[in-house]
């Protein structure tokens, strides 16, 4: 009902603008083309000033609502990061300047220059000198955009720091999978057509001897403040994108060919949550990259915690070897030699009951 | 002069081309099939292109409607959805999968069908003859047949729609593995295949266009009329078909690659696949990356190809409603070229985060940003053609002003994005979508109502209605800016492209309101468009008749055809060309059409 409704008034609105430009078009002929169309410059060149009025309010106005919900009043999380946002600041200073101020040329000239019956237009079809000065000023200020960027291109993309820890993390639909070295800081080999989603998720290499104390986890990340980490990146069926807006940074994940990042987390999530002043504040891993329906879901979570409360959290894992094979972790052998010496002693007990 | 070698021919060969269509004219009747249907008339083609391209740009719009109900409204629901989608909006709500179909075919949609054929497809046929003066393309009958294959091509993207799992829906840009594997996807079944074959075929349509339009803008010129007396209209449609001549078949050698690891069990991009539910698969030592080089070789001069002609027009709309000469013609040309060449160089910006060698990296950046030259040049060349004008603001002279000015928003974001230090933290968030719909989808799309509101009364020999035009016109800057404006900040708060819903994500939720805004804006846009689309079918049957030949006092040799020219174009003999399409209040004349030989006292420049 709403719909059609709605429909209708739109129909209406439709009819009656129609109708008055109609009408418009006969009053300009009645008023004489010429005179009418004269008027209608000068509306139309008034406006292109308000328009541009309205619109540098509007630019201001837009800043003022939305500045704060960008990430840039809490500043880059990982110590990289600031070179973007210090690069991001130098570049909106630039472009900012042209844009303001090409812009007001724009409208301002078409306003000043609307037509007017005592104009002479100035035959004007070349000037090698201005041509000149505007091919060479944008180069410079280019280039030195492109050195800085380049600069800070080769540090991301370069070899990670000596003391970074490694995490490999492998992007799935929809979701992820998280590798740490585990106590010899080496990754086992893992093959593909080794993966069985209930106990190897990632297809490791039992045979390697390196994959049994691997840790295995998903859904959440824990790195530590101040330690600079690389991520290892894969996938395991279509491309993902590791999205670390906090820290700047972001890599493909893509199926047979493996990527890397690294960054250095500044703050530890609980620091953010103060920071923020958001008590739900996380870390977030965004999968930036279309991986199917459920892309839009595909969230992961990075815990930035101290040292002691990651070595914590570290210690109380167990290798993803156990989970794969339950009979060799000693854990579950213990438990296990508790029950087969339990249940004789009850039998036992039964027994002597009957007795 | 090897210039009057070669103009000799074409116009002996074009005289002879209109004797035989007077012939044709008196003696047999045109039917309605050959007049409407299998037309060999540029000039019919063009409408054809046009019509084509509205119908497309309406669906991709209206797409873009329903997709961003979901992205404003998340939580509401809207039963009459589900009237018009079926099971793709159970309840009311727009399911993910449809919202997938939705964002990836309003993307391809958009670029190819509407900024590709509709815009290059229609000013290339209808511009390129009568501008150069020629009687038709160098080839008719190609011509036709690169309609037809479009025609064919939207065809088969349509009939996609329709499938059982739906269309495709993994992005415009189709990369594999997740193209390749109707099991990553439900879109990616008969969907893909559809939107694969529906592609290849507008590659072919293209490139039959493209090959004509270079053949002719080469050979057929009038007499007089060298490349350096073009109007940059044809500068830019030159440069447009070269690029795309180039580029398409790069783009149909990736979809070959794909088709056959879709179907034959090749592994050109795929490698380690394990995909739920089905296991393993086979393919080992593909490179998914691969793809996306053949892809974004033809992707990024694809953005040319849809800038130029918009480009192009703005230049020639520009000049004449200022009543002076374009500024700096031979800069406008050579940036033009330096484009065209930059084009090829730059693909690999797109693909800063796929892990690519840094080397390789920073190459491309120092590439693209060095395609903010040439852009520099030609937008102080525009303002410049503005200064001391003697500006009258038409319809298509407002949307050409609108043209600079979302060129310069959009162009300017692009410092942004090349930069690859700064894509790593931009990259496939809404900022991106910002950056390339203000500056080639919108801006392209202003060139192209700024064409088809000059170029109306000779296409077809009436007037639109001034009154909504320029509503048209206030309505779409103003909106257009409102919508893309935002979406700048929620890229910088990280949000990622192509999501369905941003609800469960504490880092993006804060924007709901916004998204709303942002939704019911594009619904008053989208609104704003059907107001012209009435105004153009109106106009064709019934706006005001043009009485004078040439009511913009324009220079170029479309004017100096009839005011509804026939097949031929001109009766008689094709006008000689005497010199530059742009003198425009020179010597105190208004203006000299390009027909009036050079006088004994006239000042040179």
């Amino acid at each position: 009902m709403t719909a059609l409704l709605i429909t209708a008034v739109s129909l209406l609105i439709f009819v009656v603008i129609f109708q008055i430009s109609k009408a418009s078009e006969y009053v300009a002929i009645l008023k004489g083309e010429e005179h009418s169309r004269k008027q209608n410059n000068k509306i139309n060149g008034f406006l292109m000033v308000v328009f541009l009025v309205l619109g540098l309010i509007g630019v201001w106005y837009c800043n003022e609502v939305l500045y704060d919900k960008t990430l840039l009043p809490q500043g880059s999380a990982s110590v990289e990061g600031e070179r973007v946002d210090s690069m991001l600041w130098l570049t909106l200073a630039v472009t900012g300047f042209v844009f303001i101020g090409t812009q007001i040329v724009l409208f301002w000239f078409a306003y000043k220059y609307q037509e007017s019956d005592n104009r002479k237009v100035v035959f004007f079809a070349h000037s090698n000198k201005l041509e000149a000065i505007w091919t060479v000023i944008p180069a410079i200020v280019l280039t030195v955009l492109v050195v800085i960027g380049l600069r800070n291109w080769f540090l991301f993309t370069g070899e990670a720091p000596k003391e970074a820890m490694v995490v490999e993390v492998t992007g799935k639909q929809f979701g992820w999978i998280f590798r740490y070295p585990g106590k010899d800081g080496a990754f086992g080999k893992k093959y593909y057509k080794n993966i069985d989603n209930a106990s190897n998720s990632l297809g490791l290499i039992w045979d390697d001897q390196l994959t049994h104390d691997d840790l295995v986890m998903e859904q959440t990340m824990y790195l530590v403040k101040g330690r600079p980490v690389k991520l290892i990146i894969g996938s395991r069926d279509v491309i993902h994108d590791v999205g670390l807006s906090h820290f700047r940074m972001k890599m493909d994940a893509v199926p047979g060919i493996p990527t890397t990042m690294w960054f250095t987390p500044k703050y530890t999530t609980k620091e953010m949550k103060e920071k923020t002043g958001n008590p739900d504040f996380q870390f977030e891993i965004s999968c930036d990259q279309m991986c199917g329906n459920s892309h839009y879901s595909m969230k992961g979570v990075i815990e930035v915690l101290d040292q002691a409360e990651y070595d914590a959290k570290m210690a109380g894992q167990s290798p993803y070897f156990y989970t794969a094979f339950p009979d060799k972790d000693p854990a579950n052998a213990k438990k296990d030699t508790v029950k087969l010496v339990a249940k004789p002693v009850e039998l036992a007990s039964k027994v002597t009951a009957k007795l | 002069m090897s210039n009057e070698a070669v103009l000799h021919a074409p116009a002996g060969a074009g005289l002879h081309h209109e004797a035989h269509g007077d012939h044709h004219h008196e003696h047999h009747h045109e039917t309605f099939i050959s007049k409407y249907v299998f037309s060999m008339d540029h000039k019919m083609i063009a409408k054809q292109f046009l019509i084509t391209g509205m119908v497309w740009a309406v669906l991709g719009g209206l797409m873009s409607v329903l997709f961003r109900l979901q992205l404003g409204y998340p939580e509401a629901s809207f039963p009459w959805l589900e009237d018009i989608l079926g099971k793709w909006a159970e309840g009311g709500k727009i399911t993910p999968d449809a919202y997938y179909a939705l964002v990836t075919t309003h993307g391809t949609v958009l670029v190819f069908f509407v900024l590709t054929a509709g815009l290059s497809g229609t000013f290339a046929n209808f511009l390129i003859p009568l501008q150069i003066g020629a009687r038709d393309m160098a080839s008719p009958f190609m011509n036709m047949l690169s309609y037809w294959f479009f025609f064919a091509a939207s065809i088969v993207m349509l009939s996609s729609m329709f499938v059982e799992f739906g269309p495709f829906s993994g992005g415009w840009t189709a990369y594999p593995p997740l193209s390749a594997l109707a099991s990553a996807s439900p879109g990616s079944g008969t969907g893909m295949d559809l939107w694969l074959i529906a592609m290849a075929l507008f590659v072919v349509s293209s490139l039959l266009g493209g090959l004509n339009y270079i053949a002719t803008i080469l050979n057929m010129r009038t007499k007089g009329m060298s490349m350096t007396r073009l109007p940059l209209t044809i500068w830019a449609l030159f440069f447009t078909a070269v690029l795309g001549v180039l580029s398409f078949p790069v783009l149909f050698s990736g979809f070959i690659l794909l088709i056959f690891d879709r179907n034959f069990g090749t592994s050109f991009y795929l490698s380690d696949i394990f995909i739920n539910g089905v296991g393993a698969l086979p393919n080992e030592g593909g490179s998914a990356i691969l793809y996306q080089h053949l892809f974004w070789f033809l992707g990024h001069p694809e953005v040319y190809i849809i800038l130029l002609p918009a480009m192009g027009m703005a230049s020639e709309i520009l000049s004449v409603n200022s009543r002076k000469p374009i500024f700096g013609y031979m800069a406008m040309v050579g940036s033009l070229f330096a484009i065209a060449i930059l084009a090829f160089l730059v693909w690999a910006h797109h693909m800063f985060v796929t892990g690519l060698n840094p080397f390789l990296g920073s190459v491309f950046v120092l590439l693209t940003l060095l395609i903010a030259v040439p852009s520099a040049i030609k937008v102080f060349n525009w303002l410049t053609t503005l200064w001391r004008g003697n500006i009258r603001f038409t319809p298509g002279m407002m949307f050409s002003i609108g043209f600079v000015s979302l060129f310069i928003s959009g162009g300017l974001t692009g410092i942004w994005l090349g930069n690859s230090a700064l894509d790593i933290h931009l990259h496939d968030t809404y900022f991106v979508i910002a950056h390339f719909h203000i500056v080639m989808g919108v801006a392209s799309m202003f060139g192209m109502f700024a064409g088809i509101y000059h170029w109306f009364p000779k296409m077809y020999g009436r007037y639109m209605n001034n009154t909504l035009s320029y509503l048209h016109f206030w309505i779409t800057l103003a909106g257009a800016y409102m919508i893309f404006w935002p979406m700048h900040y929620q890229g910088l708060a990280g949000m990622p492209r192509r999501y369905y819903d941003y609800s469960v994500w504490e880092s993006f939720k804060q924007f709901a309101e916004l998204n709303r805004f942002i939704s019911t804006v594009a619904m008053i846009v989208f609104a704003a468009q059907l107001l012209f689309l009435f105004n153009f079918f109106y106009s064709v049957f019934k706006g005001r008749k043009v009485t004078t030949q040439n009511p913009y006092g324009s220079n170029t040799l479309e004017w100096t055809a009839p005011i509804n020219p026939g097949h031929g174009n001109w009766v008689g003999e094709i006008p000689e060309v005497h010199r530059w399409a742009y003198d425009y209040g020179k010597d105190g004349k208004e203006f000299i059409s390009q027909t009036t030989p050079v006088g004994a006292d006239e000042s040179s420049h």
